[in-house]
C-alpha cells in the first residue's frame, strides 16, 4: 500500500491554501498507510525564509535550541532552530548555502539524521496517524507553491521517523514512493562503493540517492528516472519534486495506482481520486492515469 | 428482467434528471455502509440517485435485485462489484475493479475506468464510455465489456468467456493466455499477448458485434471497422516443447 499526494500550484492565489489542501489530501490517504507520514512544502516563507538555507533534522532527544547553538557555533553565524513534531528545522541566513549548513550539522551533531536540505524546501515527517502529524507540523496553516505528502504502510524497513517519506537527499529534491524495490540492498552497496551512503535501510532512500547522484552529474529528471528504472528493480509509483519541477513516474507493469488532475490553477497527483475530490475546480479538471514507464513532468 | 434498464438517450451525464428517483442518497452524509445497506435491502423496484460519492470505494456492491442506481460523480475502487442484476450508471470516472465479478445486470460508466475493469466477471454488461486502464477484463468469465475509448496493457489476460469490444486502441499484450473470449478492436493493437491471434470476421461475428454495440447504445460505427482477436488454443494443455517456458 502507501499513499502519495502532491500539489503543484500554477495560480499564486491558491498559495495561502496549499497546506490546508494538502492536509485533506494526506488525511484521505490514511487508509493506504497509517504507520507514519510526511510532507514536503516548497516556498513557505515561515519555514524557509527567502534568502536563507534550511535543513530538516531528526535528532532524537536534542532540542532545537541546543541543535541551533551547536551548529551556529560550528559555522560561526546565527542558526535558527524550530521544532515541528519530531523534526527540527534549522535555518541560516545569507552566505551559508544548504550544502554548507548540512555539512555543519553532520560535523556538529553527528548523531542527527539529516532528512532534508534546500533553500525553498521544508521536509517534515514522523510516526503516527497522518492527520495527527499534520496538525503537529502546523501544516493546515502553511502556505507555499508546491507540496508533496506520503502515508506509509511499511514493508521494507522499520517504522521510524527516518524511515518515513519524503526522502530528500539533494538540495530542494524530494521523492515519495508507493511500492517497493527488490534489489535495493545490492544497489545500496554499489552506491557505497561510489562513496554515496544511506542513513536508513529503506528502499526508497536508495532510489532518492541514485536520482540525486544523477542530477548532481547534470541529468534532468527524465534522464535521472530513466537511469533509475534501468538499475532499480521493483514496482513503484514515484512522485519526484525539485525547486523547478514536479514529476510522476510509474514502472512499466504499473500495478501501483496514480491519478493526475490538471487545471489552469494546479497540477495534482494522488494514489486515488478521493484524495483530490475536495480540490477547487476538480469537476472541470483534466483527470487521467499516467501511462506505465513514462515520465510526466511539469516546470514551474 | 430487461437487460438494459436505461434507453441510451437517458445515459448522458444529466440522464438521471429525466428519470424520477424514488430515493436520493447523499453518500457523504449517509455513509458508505448505510448507503450499501439501503441498496442491498431494496426490493428490486427502486430508482436511486446517489450524490456526493467523492471517490468512495466499494459503492453499490453486492446488489442482487434489478434496481436502477445512478451515481452522480466519480467513484473509487470496486464500484458495483459482484453485481447480480442491478443496473448501475456512474456519471463520472471509476477507480480500480469496476463491476469486478459481476454476475448479471448492467454497469455503465460515462467517464473513464482505472485498472482491472470487469475483472473475473461472469455475466452482465459493462459499458465504459471513456478509456479503461490496464488489465481491462482480466480473467473475464462471461461478461460483455464495451469500451468507447482505449484500453491499457495486459487487457483480457486469461480471458475465459464473454466478449470484449474496444472502439479505440488496445495496449501491449492484448489477450495473453486467452481462452475463449471474443475480442473486437476498432483501433490499433500495440501488441498481442501469448497465444492471442487475429481471426477472420465471419458473418456471425458481425451479427454478434452489432448486437453488442446496440445493447451498449453505441451509434455511428459499423462492424466492418473492427478486427477480431481470439485464442490460437496452443496453450490449452501442456506440451513438452513448451517446457522451457514454464
Amino acid at each position: 500500500m502507501c499513499g502519495i499526494v502532491g500539489l503543484h500550484l500554477r495560480d499564486p492565489d491558491l498559495e495561502p491554501r496549499l497546506g490546508d489542501l494538502l492536509t485533506t489530501m494526506l488525511g484521505e490517504m490514511t487508509d493506504r498507510g497509517s504507520d507514519s507520514a510526511g510532507v514536503a512544502v516548497y516556498g513557505n516563507p515561515d519555514w524557509t525564509p527567502a534568502g536563507s538555507a534550511t535543513v530538516t533534522v531528526l535528532a532524537d532527544g536534542v532540542d532545537a535550541l541546543t541543535l541551533s547553538s551547536r551548529v551556529g557555533t560550528h559555522l560561526g553565524c546565527e542558526v535558527r532552530g524550530r521544532e515541528l513534531g519530531a523534526t527540527v528545522l534549522l535555518s541560516a541566513g545569507t552566505g551559508t548555502g544548504p550544502e554548507a549548513l548540512a555539512s555543519a550539522v553532520r560535523a556538529a551533531v553527528p548523531e542527527a539524521v539529516l532528512v532534508g536540505l534546500g533553500s525553498e524546501l521544508a521536509v517534515l515527517k514522523g510516526v503516527g496517524l497522518p492527520l495527527d502529524l499534520a496538525a503537529g507540523f502546523g501544516l493546515p496553516g502553511a502556505s507555499g507553491w508546491q507540496g508533496v505528502g506520503h502515508t506509509r504502510m511499511a514493508t521494507e524497513s522499520a517504522v521510524t521517523p527516518a524511515g518515513s517519506h519524503p526522502f530528500s537527499v539533494g538540495p530542494d529534491q524530494c521523492i515519495v514512493h508507493n511500492g517497493s524495490f527488490s534489489n535495493h540492498a545490492s544497489v545500496r552497496r554499489e552506491l557505497a562503493r561510489r562513496d554515496i551512503h544511506c542513513d536508513t535501510l529503506n528502499d526508497t532512500e536508495v532510489a532518492a540517492r541514485f536520482v540525486a547522484a544523477q542530477i548532481a552529474l547534470g541529468a534532468g529528471i527524465d534522464q535521472a528516472l530513466a537511469e533509475m528504472a534501468g538499475v532499480l528493480d521493483g514496482f513503484y509509483t514515484l512522485l519526484v519534486s525539485t525547486a523547478e519541477e514536479f514529476a510522476v513516474f510509474r514502472d512499466p507493469i504499473a500495478c501501483k495506482p496514480a491519478v493526475i488532475a490538471e487545471t489552469d490553477r494546479y497540477v495534482a497527483m494522488a494514489s486515488e481520486y478521493r484524495a483530490m475530490a475536495h480540490l477547487p475546480g476538480i469537476d472541470e479538471a483534466h483527470l487521467y492515469e499516467p501511462e506505465p514507464g513514462r515520465v510526466y513532468h511539469w516546470h514551474r | 428482467m430487461p437487460e438494459q434498464a436505461y434507453a441510451p438517450e437517458d445515459l448522458t451525464p444529466d440522464g438521471y434528471a429525466r428519470t424520477t428517483p424514488s430515493q436520493v442518497i447523499d453518500v457523504r452524509e449517509t455513509g458508505l455502509r448505510e448507503t450499501n445497506r439501503i441498496l442491498q435491502e431494496s426490493d428490486g423496484t427502486g430508482r436511486y440517485l446517489l450524490t456526493e460519492p467523492r471517490g468512495a470505494h466499494a459503492l453499490a456492491v453486492g446488489l442482487d435485485h434489478p434496481d436502477e442506481i445512478v451515481i452522480d460523480g466519480p467513484t473509487g475502487y470496486y464500484t458495483a462489484g459482484m453485481n447480480d442484476g442491478a443496473h448501475v450508471t456512474v456519471n463520472g470516472n471509476v477507480g480500480v475493479g469496476v463491476a469486478e465479478n459481476m454476475m448479471s445486470g448492467t454497469v455503465r460508466v460515462t467517464g473513464s475506468a482505472s485498472q482491472s475493469a470487469g475483472a473475473t466477471a461472469h455475466g452482465g454488461l459493462l459499458v465504459i464510455s471513456g478509456d479503461a486502464g490496464a488489465r481491462c477484463g482480466i480473467s473475464m468469465k462471461g461478461v460483455d465489456i464495451v469500451v468507447g475509448g482505449s484500453i491499457g496493457h495486459m487487457s483480457c489476460f486469461m480471458g475465459q468467456a464473454g466478449r470484449l469490444v474496444v472502439l479505440g486502441d488496445a495496449g501491449d499484450a492484448l489477450g495473453d493466455s486467452l481462452y475463449e473470449v471474443h475480442i473486437y478492436v476498432r483501433g490499433r493493437v500495440e501488441s498481442l499477448g501469448a497465444d492471442c491471434v487475429e481471426k477472420e470476421m465471419r458473418p456471425e461475428h458481425h451479427t454478434e458485434l452489432g448486437e453488442l454495440l446496440d445493447r451498449a447504445g453505441v451509434t455511428g460505427v459499423t462492424t466492418g471497422e473492427f478486427r477480431r482477436y481470439g485464442s490460437a488454443r496452443t496453450l490449452y494443455s501442456f506440451d513438452v516443447d513448451n517446457a522451457s517456458a514454464y
